[in-house]
């Protein structure tokens, strides 16, 4: 016998992924419709009676005159109109009970439908606790469908939806489908017979939101939230990174000194198991700034700070919206450009995607460091400030100008000038369900490991490829790195970054770099034939760089660093995220001829002055 | 500010002011008298309705961003929607007298 498919659908905050999450445990499926970037869930129970359900989790709508690529997902499968999508057996509709007032509304356009469904009135601990009684039976015969009460949140509560699914499948009598027909005059007439509700709105959010959403209050409270988030993400991760570091050059000495010499051996070592530990070195930042979006997402301060930034975000053409994925790209830009699927207006979210590869990513650090311990003087300026670190300040502040800045100007370039929509709800505040946090947590780190790791793996190999193919010839007077590939493709590059005062050992560390932005470092390191890696190798570099280089290739390289697309990861997450090739030629055709004109006019000036 | 021909055309029959819902000051109350285009099809106004923006519906401001009062939060029925005065534009509101 085949599973039964049925969907989970209602408005946004109407618990249904918790729900979700409620009845098929951590047995999800995740992925996107064919075609869009929506996420698609699917999950399945089996039922007390040993049948078996396959529960899509649908994207919240609040009306099936779709707004937003999710809406349009969501109304195309409970129409049965999805192409790659099977018909439903049975609708799940879910309403949060303390806002029946608006889920209401879009019950009675599922119910439209005619098709055979049921209605969950979920948080009904939190209604009762609110004091607001509904009379279920009442609803069920006015609404001509069966209604079950949910809490998502707690052990067991979706009981009684599962004996709900494994009856039979309740007849649904078809209703008039009135297009004009006011929903709204038939949602109030539903709550003035079957439902008593105290008051308005739950005074907890209105103590919380005194204070949230203060205008100097407010602005105090998210810079505090923001700051915890950078002090987690950069000192909490830093020593499991060291230790995943040292895990992964374990490994491979481990490995290098039992395998005979050969390729192979360089492969598997310097290759596949020095590629992956770089990409890996990244999941603790990656994991703990998700795990405060999915607290603060859950707790329902997100909106909040969208609400607190989105005038200024909107000035330059962004969305209030866009601020989680900008910050987290100050870590990575691919969780970053991840995070954009939260914006619903489709020209909003691809602004976000274009200027994320601009804010600072911690990637740039290493670059940054070794750049500015070699050439900027230790020395501090009106006795309090350090120049090296006002240096490295002025870098992060470059990266939050031109993301205005680009921003800004895409929005002039745009064509479609219809006005952008906020209509942003917030939600009642909730304390985050450990359960809900976890779930999310391992879903997103399966996405980066998964589509993430398979690409930068691929990359790695491929310029390893590059670095070790032709080898060099017996009577080799250069490093081997010259005659390879990538040493022909340095030298071919030094033509056209001369202007911007690249020697050939930058251009040829330029081209592993592409597999992420702190290879650079190494690859350097290897150009100016050093052995060894880590901190020793780095700060001997720096004294060879700070005697070979000019002020202006060191300023030119920092340049160069905040623009260029040196990451071809984050290439790979826009074509991903946006399913298409062209907005990837677009941003790397951007940052590159940003990147260009900063470091040739750094350059230039530098030059002129020294 | 309401205009006396406002009062005029409206007072008699509800008993308040028409105004537009961006004109209100924090904490203010109002009920939605109705939304209108500003083109033809207009979705943020057709989407408005939908989120119960409806004749009838009582409203109150409850907050307001913290630059040039940008976005303005509105309790409609028992949710609370952060809009652009655009979007609060749209809403014609009549304040009890």
């Amino acid at each position: 016998m085949t599973a039964m498919r049925v969907a989970l659908v209602g408005n946004p905050n109407c618990g249904k992924t918790a729900l979700f999450n409620q009845l098929t445990g951590s047995r999800q499926k995740v992925a996107n419709y064919a075609g869009v970037t929506v996420e698609r869930k699917e999950g399945r129970i089996t039922a007390p009676s040993g049948r078996v359900f396959t529960v899509l989790d649908l994207p919240g709508a609040y009306s099936f005159d779709a707004a937003s690529p999710d809406e349009m997902i969501t109304r195309d499968v409970c129409q049965g109109n999805h192409p790659g999508e099977p018909a439903l057996d049975q609708i799940v509709c879910v309403a949060d009970a303390t806002n029946l007032r608006l889920h209401l509304r879009f019950v009675l356009e599922v119910r439209r439908l005619g098709r055979p469904m049921v209605l969950a009135l979920n948080m009904m601990d939190a209604a009762r606790k609110r004091g607001i009684a509904i009379d279920i039976e009442q609803l069920s015969q006015r609404l001509g469908i069966p209604v079950v009460e949910t809490i998502a949140v707690q052990r067991g509560g979706a009981e009684a939806l599962v004996r709900q699914l494994d009856g039979a499948i309740p007849h649904v009598a078809a209703v008039e489908a009135d297009p004009a027909a006011d929903l709204h005059a038939q949602v109030r007439q539903l709550l003035a017979d079957t439902v008593v509700m105290p008051q308005r709105t739950a005074a907890i959010d209105e103590a919380i939101d005194r204070w949230a959403l203060h205008p100097v209050w407010g602005l105090a409270m998210l810079a505090v939230v923001m700051f915890l988030i950078f002090q987690a993400v950069f000192s909490w991760a830093a020593p499991v990174q060291d230790g995943i570091t040292w895990l992964f050059e374990m490994l491979g000495q481990n490995l290098g000194a039992v395998m005979p010499d050969g390729l192979l051996k360089g492969l598997l070592v310097d290759g596949i198991i020095a590629g992956l530990g770089g990409v890996i070195v990244f999941l603790p930042q990656i994991l703990i700034l998700f795990l405060f979006i999915l607290v603060l997402e859950e707790s329902g301060y997100l909106p909040r700070a969208a609400f607190l930034l989105d005038r200024t975000m909107f000035s330059v053409g962004l969305t209030g919206r866009s601020f989680i994925p900008l910050l987290s790209s100050y870590a990575c830009a691919i969780p970053g450009i991840m995070a954009t699927r939260s914006i619903q207006d489709p020209r909003d979210r691809l602004t976000t995607i274009l200027v994320a590869p601009l804010t600072t990513c911690s990637a740039r650090l290493p670059v940054y460091t070794l750049l500015i311990g070699a050439f900027i003087p230790r020395q501090s300026i009106a006795g309090v400030f350090n120049l090296q670190g006002m240096v490295l300040f002025a870098l992060y502040v470059l990266g939050i100008v031109s993301v205005l800045a680009v921003a800004w100007v895409m929005k002039h370039l745009r064509r479609d000038k219809s006005e952008h929509a906020l209509l942003m709800e917030l939600p009642s505040y909730r304390v985050p369900n450990a359960r809900d946090v976890a779930i999310g947590l391992v879903e997103r780190a399966m996405i980066f490991l998964r589509r993430v790791g398979g690409i930068i793996l691929t990359l790695t190999v491929l310029l390893w490829f590059l670095l070790n193919f032709p080898g060099a010839p017996v009577d080799a007077t250069m490093p081997a790195i010259d005659y390879s590939f990538a040493g022909r493709i340095g030298h071919a590059l030094q033509t056209i970054f001369a202007p911007i005062g690249f020697n050939w050992q930058i251009c040829i560390a330029l081209v592993p770099g592409l597999a992420a932005r702190e290879v650079a470092v190494s690859s350097l390191a290897t150009v100016y034939a050093i052995s060894a890696g880590g901190d020793v190798a780095t700060q001997q570099l720096g004294t060879i760089i700070g005697g070979q280089w000019s002020l202006a290739t060191a300023l030119s390289l920092l340049a160069w660093y905040v623009f260029a697309p040196q990451c071809l990861s984050t290439l790979a997450v826009i074509r991903r995220e946006t399913n298409s090739w062209r907005n990837v030629a677009i941003a790397a055709g951007y940052l590159f001829a940003l990147a260009y004109l900063a470091s040739f006019l750094t350059y230039q000036i530098t030059s002129w002055l020294t | 500010m309401p205009s006396d021909q406002y009062n005029e055309n409206y007072s008699y029959l509800t008993g308040g002011l028409a105004v537009r819902l961006s004109e209100l000051a924090k904490g203010a109350a109002a009920v939605v008298e109705d939304v209108e285009n500003t083109q033809l099809g207009d979705g943020i106004a057709k989407r408005l309705r939908d989120l119960g923006f409806v004749k009838g519906e009582p409203v109150r401001i409850v907050a307001f961003g913290p630059l040039g009062a940008e976005p303005v939060l509105v309790q409609v029925g028992y949710t609370r929607f952060a809009l652009r005065r655009s979007e609060a534009a749209r809403i014609r509101v009549v304040v009890e007298a």
